[in-house]
């Protein structure tokens, strides 16, 4: 099963708010051996909101893709500003890229990520590898 | 506060990844594939064993940055292609995963960081970098 042609330029709808909080802060830096000051978040923070829409897209029936099939091939941030407690964040995907390798698709994923306010903070780029049945 | 000039080697970082330490990590981003704690289920996949979170290995990257730059919110820009996995060991050791910068150029959008992150003698991430605003 290959992913749906008309997949590239599609634009899915922004994610729920995700309300960031002190102890979700607390227990990310905790969790790759980091302390949180009160300030900045971790600067892989924003993959949490990110992954919410990569998993949208991953379990919409109409995209055709297989989740198992799934790997993570890679990721890049560039910030406006960094994820401090109190921000709530949506993240709105748009693939921007989709090309077939020998058996695998992949797909170039882009999430602009902002506030309630509905200004920009980080934009999450990852590309997905779809590998075929046979790949 | 280290100083930033083209060229500079900034100081190696070592961290140990435990399976403790991905179990927390599932928990805290909220990525529960069960390759990052399941040595059946990833050996299923054709994995050696359990290995660790493409981001958790970024995420140890980005800690060092953190400590290079003198504190967080100092990343503009990180990324990189997740290449090799970390197989980490069901033991209380863990694995060990080195972080290494280099500066590459200094510019008004800050200081461009060349990364490389290695796991034994192999480099685990394809063209880690990052752009700091210091």
């Amino acid at each position: 099963m290959t992913v749906e042609a008309s997949l590239a330029g599609r634009t899915f709808p922004p994610t729920e708010p995700y309300v960031v909080t002190r102890e979700r802060l607390v227990e990310f830096a905790h969790a790759t051996g980091s302390t949180y000051d009160g300030g900045a978040a971790p600067a892989t923070f924003p993959i949490v909101v990110a992954f919410g829409a990569m998993t949208a897209l991953m379990e919409d029936p109409s995209v055709g893709i297989s989740l198992h099939r799934v790997v993570h091939a890679e990721q890049r941030f560039t910030y406006t500003r960094p994820v401090v407690a109190g921000d709530e964040l949506t993240a709105t995907l748009t693939v921007d890229t989709l090309r077939q390798i020998s058996g695998a698709d992949i797909i170039g994923t882009r999430s602009e990520i902002v506030d309630a306010d509905g200004r920009p903070v980080c934009t999450a780029f990852a590309t997905l590898m779809h590998r075929g049945e046979d790949a | 506060m280290t100083s930033f000039e083209p060229g500079t080697e900034l100081p190696t970082q070592t961290y140990t990844v435990t399976r403790a330490d991905l179990v927390r990590y599932a928990g805290a981003s909220g990525d529960r594939n069960p390759i990052h704690w399941s040595d059946r289920v990833a050996t299923s996949v054709g994995l050696p064993g359990v290995i660790a979170h493409g981001m958790y290995t970024l995420a140890l990257a980005a800690r060092a940055l953190d400590t290079w730059a003198g504190g967080p919110g100092k990343v503009r820009e990180l990324g990189c292609k997740f290449t090799k996995p970390v197989v980490v060991p069901d033991d209380e050791h863990g694995v060990e995963v080195v972080v290494r910068g280099t500066v590459k150029n200094v510019t008004d959008e800050g200081v461009q960081v060349a990364l490389e992150v290695t796991c034994g003698d192999q480099k685990v991430l394809g063209m880690p970098k990052a752009v700091l605003g210091v």
